[in-house]
């Protein structure tokens, strides 16, 4: 009798010890390379033989050389992604806002196809379409511009975030616009005053999306983008690695710590959004 | 007597005013509406259908002429031009077929309100009905405009090109091309070295799809039921580095990882591998090594944000359940099979199917890590090459066009099927039913 609450207890301690066990083992394995990234952006020698986590005599001559060497690229490249990035997220923004409002409140002809076009053109990654999207750009003269590249961003996120935002637009009562109608507002006054702020949480979320996305894609400007001084950040620093690879390491190191921290740093502080505004896209759609 | 003779009139004009006349009259834009004395109505549509007829006929029926040609003299004629301005010009004879059939559609319905005794209105609320039905077209017409030519444009060229004997030796504007019928797809089927990296490939794909995407579910549901442990402290620390992976860029981490992985000064072979096992792993040149470190890379990636997703529901499972559970004397495996595995099932369902097709076409990391290699003799597609990065290949190295669009389009097949199964489980769908 006395005998089995302790092997409970014990077996209890155990297994508390074991989730402990696997939860530092992951830990392990999740920081590991993270850190050994950060190490190596501090290695003052470009090269990677023997090179360990905590360097000898580190520095942060790549940071330095990131930012103020005249063959360093890597403002003018900033500037470039931003560029990219905020014109796609105000004008990609706005045009899925009218999309999804037509979609979400209005019966009109052709609706159901369109629905059907835009569900199904979701499926299909702009990637797939590349043999075409390089030969176009390429017949029109818009490769290696960051208008080709704008476009072609914004075009190819209207069918997934119009859905999302349809979405949101259907879970507000329609009472609201039935109401400020009667009042005598206009289709836009009802549209910009009182259903946009309304769908303000949705909208940021997909603005967001819109935003990041330059920052971390480097495949579509690679096919869209040719001269280094219009290259983004991911595809710049994807060619430090790519030209020689052990050479440049640790300089993309340091370049790729500074644009992934403060893209996780937004990740983890607004995740609880970003994630149920992923979830509700592919729950919808 | 008054009332009477009002009524006779109203029958009159009612057996008079003829749909189907309105219809035939609409042959030409516009009449129509002009018999059914909506004389400003018809002058603007046949204004505007004139309008598009002269300034666009010379254009859609010359691109129509050169979506069949292709092109007639060599080095002048581009047939890359000339296959984009005939499908601009689908695009458009498509977009005249359909106005011309509403306006037809719309003559014959304003006739058929006439018959019933509606009464033609005024000039101010008529531009306010057209203004009111037109406003949702006014809208999305922008998007689906830039749709239209970045997304469905690209596509059709693409779907086009499959067709064609586009390729290194035979590329405009240097000379011209060809209509081949379904040439590439025969050759990707009956020339031996192609159909056997088309078979490595898609087997390869279908299996990378499979076993990355389960063993990403697996560790977190595993990991998340694990967290989700009311004996365990220190959760928010937790939740947060287990969700790490998600918030940093992939392609900075993927990177990170191929020279973690290199064969000779890698972490992993000189730090874990040659001290425990003294010896090396030829992870980047070995396809079958290569294929296990990609594996376990994409389960590092791909499993935060199903954790995050499993939490979220393991969280508002009621603790009822578990309680009658414990009543019946239910054990721990009993409980995960009836309840917990259950619940996350139904809850997240349709955003796992889509996981799979993210890994279907997950070009990053089989680019990043080792661009689809180890390189396999005598064929264009590497050893872990999947058919979105073989594809890419055949573009920018080989410059095999017609055939990189022709798999394209088995590509696109696949993820047809994928959309199908989408549009089944959709709920928004079985919602429009009503409208």
């Amino acid at each position: 009798m006395a005998k089995q609450p302790m092997s409970r207890k014990t077996k209890n301690t155990l297994e508390i010890a074991l989730m402990y066990a696997i939860i530092g083992v992951m830990f392990v394995i999740i920081i590991y390379p993270l850190l050994w990234a950060f190490g190596m952006s501090l290695n003052p020698s470009s090269n990677l033989y023997g090179a360990s986590i905590i360097p000898e005599n580190w520095s942060f001559v790549h940071y330095e050389w990131l930012f103020t060497n005249p063959r360093s690229n890597y403002l003018t490249w900033y500037k470039n992604t931003l560029m990219v990035s905020i014109s796609v997220a105000i004008v990609g923004t706005l045009l899925v806002s009218f999309t999804a409002y037509a979609f979400s409140r209005y019966r009109f002809r052709g609706r159901t196809y369109g629905l059907y076009a835009f569900l199904l053109l979701q499926m299909f990654p702009v990637l797939m379409a590349m043999v075409a999207l390089y030969i176009l750009l390429n017949t029109i003269g818009l490769l290696d511009s960051l208008l080709g590249l704008i476009i072609i961003y914004i075009g190819g996120n209207i069918p997934m975030n119009a859905f999302l935002v349809k979405g949101y637009f259907d879970t507000l009562p329609k009472e609201l616009d039935e109401s400020a109608k009667m009042d005598g507002a206009g289709h836009f006054r009802i549209f910009f005053q009182i259903l946009l702020p309304l769908a303000k949480p949705i909208l940021a979320v997909v603005a967001l999306f819109n935003f990041m996305n330059p920052f971390m894609d480097f495949i579509l400007p690679r096919i869209v983008l040719r001269s280094p001084e219009n290259f983004t950040l991911a595809l710049g620093l994807f060619n430090f690695v790519n030209d020689q690879f052990s050479n440049n390491f640790t300089r993309f190191a340091a370049g790729a710590i500074l644009i992934a921290l403060p893209i996780a740093t937004v990740y983890l502080f607004l995740q609880k959004y970003l994630i149920s505004g992923l979830s509700a896209g592919a729950t919808k759609g | 007597m008054a009332t009477n003779n009002n009524k006779k009139t109203k029958a009159d004009q009612k057996n008079k005013h003829n749909p189907t006349l309105a219809m035939l009259l609409s042959i030409i834009p516009g009449l129509g509406q002009a018999y059914n004395k909506r004389y400003l109505k018809g002058a603007a549509i046949f204004i505007l259908f004139a309008a598009f007829m002269i300034t666009m006929f010379d254009y859609m029926s010359s691109g129509l002429n050169g979506l069949i040609t292709l092109g007639e003299v060599e080095r002048i004629d581009d047939s890359r031009v000339f296959l984009s301005e005939g499908i601009l010009s689908l695009i458009f004879l498509t977009f005249f077929l359909s106005f011309y059939g509403l306006n037809i559609v719309d003559a014959k319905k304003d006739a058929i309100k006439i018959q019933n005794g509606w009464r033609v209105s005024g000039v101010v609320e008529g531009f306010r009905n057209a203004w009111d039905t037109g406003f949702p077209y006014l809208l999305v017409g922008p998007g689906a405009l830039l749709l239209i030519f970045v997304v469905l444009f690209p596509l059709l060229f693409m779907g086009f090109l499959a067709f064609t004997n586009y390729s290194l030796y035979n590329a405009p504007p240097r000379a011209l091309l060809e209509w081949v019928g379904f040439k590439n797809f025969i050759d990707l089927f009956t020339i031996t070295e192609l159909r056997t990296t088309f078979v490595n490939v898609l087997s390869w794909t279908l299996i990378w799809t499979f076993l990355a995407t389960s063993l990403s579910i697996a560790l977190a549901m595993f990991l998340s039921i694990l967290t989700n442990d009311s004996r365990l402290k220190g959760k928010k620390l937790i939740r947060t580095v287990f969700i790490l992976p998600w918030a940093v860029p992939g392609f900075v981490t993927i990177i990170i990882f191929t020279a973690l992985f290199n064969d000779n000064f890698g972490a992993i072979n000189a730090d874990i591998i040659e001290p425990l096992f003294n010896t090396s792993i030829p992870w980047l040149t070995d396809s079958t090594w290569t294929k296990v470190a990609l594996i376990m890379i994409q389960v590092w990636l791909g499993f935060p944000f199903i954790y995050a997703l499993f939490t979220g529901v393991l969280q508002g499972i009621s603790s009822d359940w578990y309680e009658a559970a414990d009543m019946d004397g239910a054990s721990r495996w009993q409980k995960f099979q009836h309840i917990t595995f259950p619940h996350l099932m139904f809850a997240t369902g349709p955003l796992l199917i889509t996981q799979f097709t993210f890994n279907f076409n997950n070009f990053n990391i089989i680019y990043l890590f080792n661009n689809g290699g180890p390189p396999v003799r005598g064929q264009s597609a590497g050893g872990t090459d999947i058919l979105i990065s073989w594809i890419y290949n055949l573009t920018f190295t080989n410059s095999q066009y017609s055939l990189a669009a022709a798999i394209s389009i088995i590509l696109g097949l696949f993820v047809a099927t994928f959309a199908f199964f989408q549009f089944r489980r959709s709920s928004s769908f079985k919602e429009e039913g009503n409208f």
